[in-house]
């Protein structure tokens, strides 16, 4: 279980800017010939290329199922081209041991005019399976994406909805030794995302080792022990799911942090910041322990205020409001006021929510602040492993189970006989 | 595989190794034969899709030969009075355009199959040769269609075929890998420089009235004849003529100098396409 599958050594892939979206004509050449005859073109091309990664080193061991993770643009899809070998990196080496299937896309080799059943056929060999393979899990996979009364219909008759699933099954039952995933499970519907985690859960249980991007920390959290965080184009970090989590979700908050409020100071007072006194964790905004925890709010008040209304209400990732609290007739003098709350706990799920804190002076708003950074949870997760299954509150709870020493019901039920 | 043969693979599994490109070209052949079925799949899709939604379907691989057939023996046969050697103008052209329309059907298929599969190659990992390779192959099911017109004339016209027939799969198989060849050298430029693609039909119509299609290799003076091989299709062509309808000469210099000429436009084009590959899914 301990040999790695996959090594990288100092991977780097550079590309020329735009490269990917233009083609050459043989016309652009001449005419940038003719526009500027005597400058050598090779100097305007080194001006613009752009390291999509750089010195990235890295060891997966068999059996691992490592989440990639990273913002939009970040080298993820560039590292698992280099590693499904459709692009070669610029520098550095990669070893692979093992037969690789990568999956990119939802579909790919699909063909409009074949039927269904001759697409699945033809996906599945161009995604490296089997003709054998393929035709041993035919059944399994029309079943698997419901399509069994128009599997004889060319695939252009398929609604969108269908030829995703049919696609999706195809991808779901590819089976190599190590398989490379991009975010190709953001597609679909609910239902079918669901079962094609499910699908991934099996494969990756069987032994083989998975490499999976995601946006979806959650698809992230549940499937993976092991993160890697791509940041421009480098390996920022590499460690335990949780841990990696939280210190993304924190930078990302921070991200947001650095970006401003809209200046428009009010006349009357105005939100300054807020923070986590109790416990304090590596950055004010993050909460990483169980348990009570005081919170303050800071607030600059430049003149008297005789009937105020202060309220906060915290909001999860999908602005649902998880919890809401209101005071009203405080009266706050000028200078710097200081609101705090103390809570027995907060067993919210890992991950990013945010206050909303606003004050109001006799009915009249002064401020109606979105507290940043945001707040980030990257407490143990405690809930049930399977998403739909979790909800939103992360209890720590004890279960135990005990034999009844007389079986009432049993002989409530032979009387009842 | 036997489960023993299966464990062995388990045990062993195979080390790739990814490393920049090398400056030097890489000639790579065993992976195309690992990558056999993917092939075949490539073949199978090409001869699937060539003619779904068309009226006649297959009839128009013997339509293609059979009107330009009609055509030229009615210009170049009747009214130019083009010498034939002695055979039936059809069976004359026919026995010519039979390979022409092969190679130069294969030849634009090749050219495009690059560009046309974009999408596969930039998401998933295979030997790229495999493309031009399967529209090369596939191009053989539409000449088979269209030997069985010729086969239908020769006994129309009374023609027995002689022992030279024998020879038919070597000039085939010349024909294929002069497709090949230019097709490999043609699809990686295509990815690049889209001109290509623009190009091909005048290249193929120019080649057409460089071989001898229209006009038996007669017309070039003996002493140069040999020279004519350069044009790989030149010696096809007249292997083509010798072996189905026994007119002739067994071209024997003139398809010497012609398969040297495919040997050398093959090895450039696998080593171009090959030095190509690890960056076309980049340009693509």
């Amino acid at each position: 279980m301990s040999e790695a599958v996959i090594h990288a050594n100092g991977l780097g892939k550079r590309y020329r800017i735009g490269e990917r979206e233009r083609y050459y004509a043989l016309r652009d050449v001449l005419a940038r010939a003719f526009v500027a005859p005597f400058r050598r073109q090779r100097q305007s091309r080194e001006q613009a290329e752009l390291w999509a990664l750089r010195d990235v080193s890295l060891d997966v061991r068999q059996g691992e199922v490592v989440g990639l993770i990273g913002r939009n643009g970040a080298g993820k899809t560039t590292l698992l081209k280099i590693l499904s070998r459709i692009t070669r990196p610029t520098k550095g080496f990669a070893e692979i041991r093992g037969h690789v299937g990568s999956l990119l896309e939802v579909g790919t080799g699909f063909h409009p005019e074949l039927t269904g059943r001759e697409n699945v056929y033809l996906s599945g060999a161009i995604l490296g399976m089997k003709n054998s393979e393929i035709a041993r899990k035919f059944d399994e996979i029309v079943s698997f994406a419901s399509v069994e009364r128009f599997i004889d219909t060319p695939l252009k008759h398929f609604s969108t909805g269908m030829q995703m699933r049919l696609a999706f099954a195809v991808a779901a039952h590819l089976e190599p030794e190590i398989l490379l995933v991009d975010e190709v499970l953001a597609v679909g519907d609910l239902e079918f995302q669901k079962k094609c985690l499910g699908k991934m859960q099996d494969v990756s249980r069987s032994g083989r080792t998975i490499v999976f991007v995601s946006h979806q920390m959650n698809q992230i959290r549940r499937l993976c022990e092991r993160v890697l965080w791509i940041d421009g184009g480098q390996l920022r970090q590499d460690g335990r799911t949780a841990e990696i989590l939280a210190n993304y979700e924190a930078a990302s908050a921070g991200l947001l942090e650095s970006e401003g409020r809209p200046d428009v100071p009010s006349a009357k007072a105005r939100f300054e910041s807020w923070e986590i006194l109790e416990p304090r964790a590596e950055k004010p905004n993050v909460l990483d322990t169980f348990g009570p925890l005081v919170i303050r709010f800071t607030v600059r008040v430049k003149q008297p205020l005789k009937n105020v209304h202060h309220g906060i209400h915290l909001y999860n990732a999908e602005r649902q409001m998880l919890w809401g609290m209101g005071f009203d007739g405080l009266q706050l003098a000028p200078g710097v006021q200081q609101f705090v709350y103390e809570l027995p706990a907060l067993p919210l799920r890992p991950g990013a929510y945010s206050w909303r804190a606003s004050l109001r002076d006799d009915h009249e708003l002064i401020e109606d602040w979105d507290c940043l950074p945001e707040l980030v949870v990257a407490t143990m997760p405690l809930t049930h492993r399977m998403d739909e299954w979790a909800g939103i509150l992360n209890i720590p709870c004890n279960f135990s189970v005990a034999q009844r020493e007389i079986d009432e019901c049993a002989t409530a039920s032979d009387k009842a006989i | 595989m036997s489960a023993t043969a299966e464990n062995a693979a388990l045990a062993q599994p195979p080390l790739i190794r990814i490393t920049p490109p090398s400056r030097w070209w890489e000639m790579r052949f065993g992976e195309m034969w690992e990558y056999r079925e993917l092939l075949y799949f490539f073949v199978w899709r090409d001869i699937k899709v060539r003619y779904k939604q068309t009226a006649i379907g297959a009839a128009w691989a013997v339509l293609q030969p059979l009107l330009t057939m009609i055509v030229f023996t009615l210009f170049f046969g009747r009214l130019a009075h083009i010498p034939s050697e002695g055979l039936p103008y059809p069976i004359f052209y026919y026995s010519a355009l039979l390979p022409w329309m092969y190679f130069s059907a294969s030849l634009q298929n090749a050219t495009n199959t690059i560009v046309e599969n974009q999408r596969v190659i930039t998401k998933v990992y295979f030997p790229r040769m495999a493309l031009p390779l399967s529209s090369v192959l596939s191009g053989l099911v539409d000449f088979a269609i269209s030997f069985l017109m010729f086969v239908a004339m020769m006994i129309y016209f009374g023609i027995r075929p002689s022992a030279a027939i024998l020879w038919l799969p070597v000039f085939l198989l010349l024909a294929l890998l002069t497709a090949l060849g230019v097709g490999l050298w043609l699809s990686a430029l295509n990815a690049i420089y889209r001109d290509v693609r623009y190009v091909v039909p005048f290249l193929v119509q120019f080649w057409m009235f460089a071989s001898p299609v229209a006009y038996p290799s007669s017309l070039v003076p003996g002493k140069w004849r040999w020279l004519y091989g350069i044009n790989p299709m030149a010696g096809v062509i007249e292997g083509f003529r010798w072996s189905l309808a026994g007119h002739g000469e067994p071209p024997g210099r003139l398809i010497l100098v012609s398969s040297g000429v495919v040997l050398l436009v093959l090895l450039s084009g696998v080593a171009y396409f090959q030095k190509m590959e690890t960056t076309i899914a980049d340009v693509v």
